[in-house]
């Protein structure tokens, strides 16, 4: 158990050499490796950092994006919405603008069409009546009654106002050499007498008198000379009273004015307004 | 019986032996060197390494890491000389699974060459880290009294790291032995794996306390 000096010379320097040799071909390339790999380590870890923040941005950026095209989305529905609903609004507008023009014209139409039947009936109304009236009239005429008109017209002459009188006299004096006298049956000599004593005192002068008997009269007596007429007969009041029924039955059954109507009118207001047409003739 | 592989010569010229530990040692130096060369040799500095790379790192970080906790800051200056005394000690000792391996660590030569190395080193970085006045100054602490108590420690502890080596390494052959001529059978070998714990610890010993004094001749420095 002693110590050999050279020995322990020898392994001092082969100790020296050894930690030499480790220093160059195991610590230091070890070493060196291990810091590479750190730093690469630390590079790679940056760059996923770096990439993460990236990929972060991108997402909020992305949301971002996605927000904007929802509500742009959204805004471009409310405007499709809106048009849709303007374009609709238009369209039914003009659908009523069109049903209320058809409406219009329909009554238009059905409202000539019913002035057209209340004329008909009117006029054929009328028609009947005066003709039934003549038939009455016609068929109660007789002898007695026309002595009757004859007083009934020579007291008519009687009456004669100032006015009417000069009228008279004004178209029976100038030149007139005899006066027709018609009636619907003849006359009596009596009768015949006094109409031209109240003639000739109307007058002042005697004229001559030609008496004719026109059974379309029917009854009444008609004066005429130099195309001044005087008359009183059925004839006459019956074609007066036809021609004023006549000018009121133009005046009432002209076409009624327009009313108009509302787009929701319902289309049974025209309806309603039937009865008044079988109702017309009635009134009248 | 040989108490120590210095008695094996093989040759000799007058001052000059050549013995079976410094043969020995020079074959563990071959083995070292070889293998680091072989596992360094394609180092990959990416993600995936080989397993070998692997083992060396963890060694060496471990290392690092050990000197750095004693109190080293810069481990890396001081890595090739306490991790080059941690390898050869550690992988001296755990040879003796080899059948006829006498460790060099078993003899008081080597012992005593591993503990001049120390009691060299300690002033190299030393005087390295904080200047030679600077370095001179730490035997006049805490007072000038101290300086000879403070030379004496630098005898003792190189002889008491020696010693402890020698002797762990040395009784542990020396008990196998023993053993293998009353029990050959079993029971040596339990006392084999005591032998390479003791081994793997005595080289962990070794190798702190050379840090430790390191440490102390560098940080005296600093704390000024």
């Amino acid at each position: 158990m002693k110590i050999n000096w050279f020995t322990v010379i020898a392994q001092v320097i082969n100790f020296l050499i050894l930690v030499w040799l480790l220093k160059k071909f195991l610590y230091k390339p070890v070493l060196e490796a291990i810091d590479a790999r750190e730093k690469k380590i630390v590079a790679r870890l940056e760059d996923a950092k770096k990439k993460k923040d990236e990929a972060k941005k991108e997402q909020e950026d992305f949301a971002e994006k996605n927000k904007q095209f929802d509500a742009q989305k959204k805004e471009l529905m409310d405007k499709a919405i809106a048009d849709a609903n303007v374009q609709k609004d238009k369209l039914m507008a003009d659908a009523k603008a069109a049903v209320d023009a058809l409406q219009t014209k329909q009554q238009k139409s059905l409202a000539d069409m019913q002035a057209t039947l209340k004329r008909d009936l009117a006029q054929k109304t009328q028609q009947e009546v005066f003709s039934i009236s003549r038939k009455v009239l016609t068929d109660l005429s007789s002898v007695d009654l026309e002595e009757q008109t004859a007083k009934l017209f020579i007291s008519r002459l009687e009456q004669l106002t100032p006015e009417e009188k000069q009228a008279f006299i004004d178209a029976f004096k100038k030149d007139t050499k005899s006066v027709l006298i018609q009636t619907a049956f003849e006359l009596h000599k009596k009768q015949q007498t006094a109409i031209k004593k109240a003639v000739d005192e109307i007058l002042g002068k005697e004229t001559e008198f030609e008496f004719k008997t026109a059974p379309e009269i029917i009854s009444g007596i008609e004066l005429s000379a130099n195309g001044y007429k005087l008359a009183w007969s059925i004839s006459a009041y019956l074609d007066s009273l036809q021609s004023n029924i006549s000018a009121t039955i133009k005046h009432n059954v002209a076409p009624a004015p327009e009313t108009k109507k509302t787009p929701g009118q319902k289309p049974a207001a025209i309806k309603e307004q039937a009865p008044d047409i079988a109702a017309e003739p009635e009134k009248k | 019986m040989k108490l120590s592989p210095d008695e094996t010569i093989f040759w000799q010229h007058g001052f000059v032996t050549i013995n079976l530990t410094i043969v020995t040692t020079w074959a563990i130096m071959l083995l070292l060197v070889i293998g680091a060369k072989l596992i360094t040799r394609k180092l990959q500095t990416g993600l995936r390494i080989s397993r070998w790379q692997c083992v060396v790192e963890m060694i060496v970080t471990t290392i690092n890491e050990q000197i750095k906790e004693v109190g080293l800051d810069n481990p890396g200056k001081y890595i090739g000389f306490i991790g080059t005394l941690f390898l050869f000690i550690g992988v001296s000792n755990l040879c003796i699974i080899f059948p006829g391996y006498e460790p060099p660590t078993g003899s008081l030569s080597t012992t005593t060459a591993l503990a001049i190395s120390v009691l060299l080193a300690v002033p190299f970085f030393g005087i390295a880290e904080g200047g030679i006045g600077g370095y001179l100054k730490t035997y006049l602490q805490p007072t000038w009294i101290m300086l000879p108590f403070n030379l004496i420690s630098e005898i003792t502890r190189t002889l008491a790291l020696a010693v402890r080596l020698f002797g762990n390494i040395m009784s542990g052959g020396m008990i196998v032995a023993i053993l293998l001529s009353i029990s050959p059978f079993i029971f040596p070998v339990i006392m084999n794996v005591l032998g390479l714990l003791t081994g793997m610890v005595q080289a962990y010993i070794f190798s702190i306390l050379a840090t430790v004094y390191i440490a102390g001749a560098v940080q005296v420095k600093k704390t000024k």
